[in-house]
């Protein structure tokens, strides 16, 4: 895939991004001309139906797949030098954490593989643990964890090498409803002092408008960008955001996009 | 409360022996009482020894052959599963070769392995290793698979290479796996190598001791049943070190990793 000259004030751009899988059944349509540009700093949520390929799209980003057609530009490269050079950092829905390794341990996981010098190690992963406030169960083991403070240690991790983009695929979508918002809470105060450019997908409208500075609002098989939405609820958002009219208002938008997918 | 279980089952399979050995009225030549094949450890051979002591002598002759074979047969096992996971046209090709291996009855190949090298110890390692070796391939094949696919996923992300991969991820993964493989080695390498003790020309060793024996059991079962019960201890005792070392290396493991390979 060739690479343009990089867009100037666009982190990710995604340009008649195509996707289709051969299978035996034949051809699957996973995405069908996808344009979108993020901007650095960017909360963009991804929401869709199953089938939508919100996470082939974010996996497309990261280079875990390459699109089948269109041009993709991560940090003014492509997804594979921006993987190289680790511009991004992923959450997946499972935390992936490695049961055999302290939650220290796990966070260190990339500095390891990325060859940071052995005494960096620690204190970032010290670092990133009060950032996500779970400083005091750094010698615990993953098992020992509740699924939300196992999210938080994924979270860590993630920004353990101070990536600018941070990818998350539907990462409390196994959470219970109050665990979930709580961490919405808890990662837009991360993202306060990180501000890093966020692509999250998601097919929960609400944590989706919270979350999001855009929503971008995906139609199934094959999936297409239906609609945008700007979400112009002033940061830092709260508990009571939830509770105003407006909030109310982006959530009936979104979902009537969805409807309309 | 293990130990209480544990002797409650000896004395259990006792009390069957006696009861069926007196029932049917079997005959000592063809089933001798429990307790004369205890008697039989502390009778002393035509040199003066004690059973016990000279079973002893040849267990740890065919002990230090099985530990050989059960290491050897480890690493090649290991080194195997590796390969296969790293070159699958390897595993296509070859795998059917390494379950045919096992088709094969080890007794036919004991002697001719005996031939090539020797009647000394390096002879039975690798007879040993024979048996020990495909359970590891086996099950380690299959832990180095058991990783989650967004596991690989974010070690891609991090740009990590086959080697780190393997070092961080596949292997860790593999771990509890391996230790099931081991546990049926350990068992499998004492029979090895009491086998590769079988044909003509061995001079120590349990398999020797099981040989004669059996020559002459009609005149004195006893004795074969005494070798018999030695090298069950024997396996026991490989058995029980490799799960002491199981509980030691996967210390902090999720419960049911553990458990899995229980």
């Amino acid at each position: 895939m060739s690479v343009p000259t990089p867009t100037p004030g666009a982190m990710i751009v995604l340009d008649h991004v195509t996707q289709w899988f051969d299978a035996p059944a034949g051809r699957t349509m996973a995405l069908h001309d996808v344009s979108l540009r993020i901007a650095p700093g960017e909360f963009v949520s991804l929401i869709g139906p199953s089938g939508s390929g919100k996470s082939t799209l974010l996996r497309i980003i990261g280079d875990l797949i390459s699109p089948t057609g269109g041009q993709v530009q991560v940090n003014g490269k492509s997804p594979r030098e921006a993987r190289r050079a680790r511009d991004y950092g992923i959450v997946f829905q499972s935390p992936v954490l490695y049961d055999w390794r302290t939650v220290r341990r796990n966070v260190e996981l990339p500095l390891e593989v990325m060859g940071y010098p052995r005494k960096e190690w620690t204190p970032r992963a010290e670092r990133m643990l009060d950032l996500v406030g779970l400083r005091q169960f750094r010698a615990h083991y993953p098992w020992q964890l509740s699924g939300g403070m196992q999210q938080r240690v994924a979270i860590a991790r993630a920004l353990a090498f101070s990536p600018p983009i941070l990818l998350m695929d539907e990462p409390f979508g196994a959470l219970d409803e109050l665990t979930r918002e709580r961490m919405n809470q808890e990662l837009l105060g991360i993202w306060a002092q990180t501000r890093n450019t966020v692509v999250f997908v998601t097919h929960s409208i609400a944590e989706a408008v919270f979350l999001s500075s855009r929503v971008a609002v995906l139609t199934p098989r094959p999936g297409r960008i239906e609609e945008i939405v700007a979400i112009d609820l002033p940061y830092p958002r709260t508990a009571t955001t939830r509770k105003d009219p407006r909030f109310f208002d982006l959530v009936t938008r979104v979902r009537s996009a969805l409807r309309e997918a | 409360m293990r130990g209480l279980v544990l002797a409650g089952v000896v004395l259990g399979a006792v009390a069957l022996w006696e009861g069926l050995k007196a029932a049917w009225g079997i005959p000592d030549y063809k089933l001798p009482h429990t307790y004369a094949i205890v008697g039989e450890l502390f009778r002393r051979t035509g040199r003066g020894e004690l059973w016990l002591v000279a079973l002893g002598r040849n267990a740890l002759t065919t002990g230090g052959e099985a530990l050989a074979g059960f290491l050897l047969g480890g690493v090649a096992g290991f080194a195997i599963a590796v390969a296969f996971i790293h070159w699958p046209l390897a595993e296509q090709g070859l795998l059917p070769y390494v379950v045919a291996s096992q088709t094969v009855p080890i007794l036919a190949i004991a002697p001719m392995v005996v031939v090539w090298l020797g009647t000394g110890w390096t002879s039975k390692a690798i007879i040993a290793s024979y048996l020990t070796f495909f359970p590891v391939t086996i099950n380690v094949l299959r832990g180095l698979r058991a990783v989650p696919p967004d596991a690989l996923a974010l070690m891609h992300s991090y740009g990590a290479t086959p080697g780190q991969i393997l070092v961080k991820l596949r292997l860790p993964t593999s771990v509890p796996y391996l230790f099931t493989a081991l546990r049926i080695s350990a068992t499998a390498s004492v029979v090895g190598a009491i086998i590769g003790e079988l044909p003509v020309g061995s001079a120590a060793g349990l398999g020797v001791v099981i040989i004669n024996a059996a020559q002459y059991y009609t005149f004195r079962p006893t004795n074969l049943w005494a070798a018999i019960l030695v090298a069950a201890l024997l396996g026991i005792a490989f058995y029980a070190v490799v799960a002491g070392a199981e509980r030691v290396l996967v210390r902090g493991r999720r419960p049911a990793a553990v458990a899995e390979s229980e």
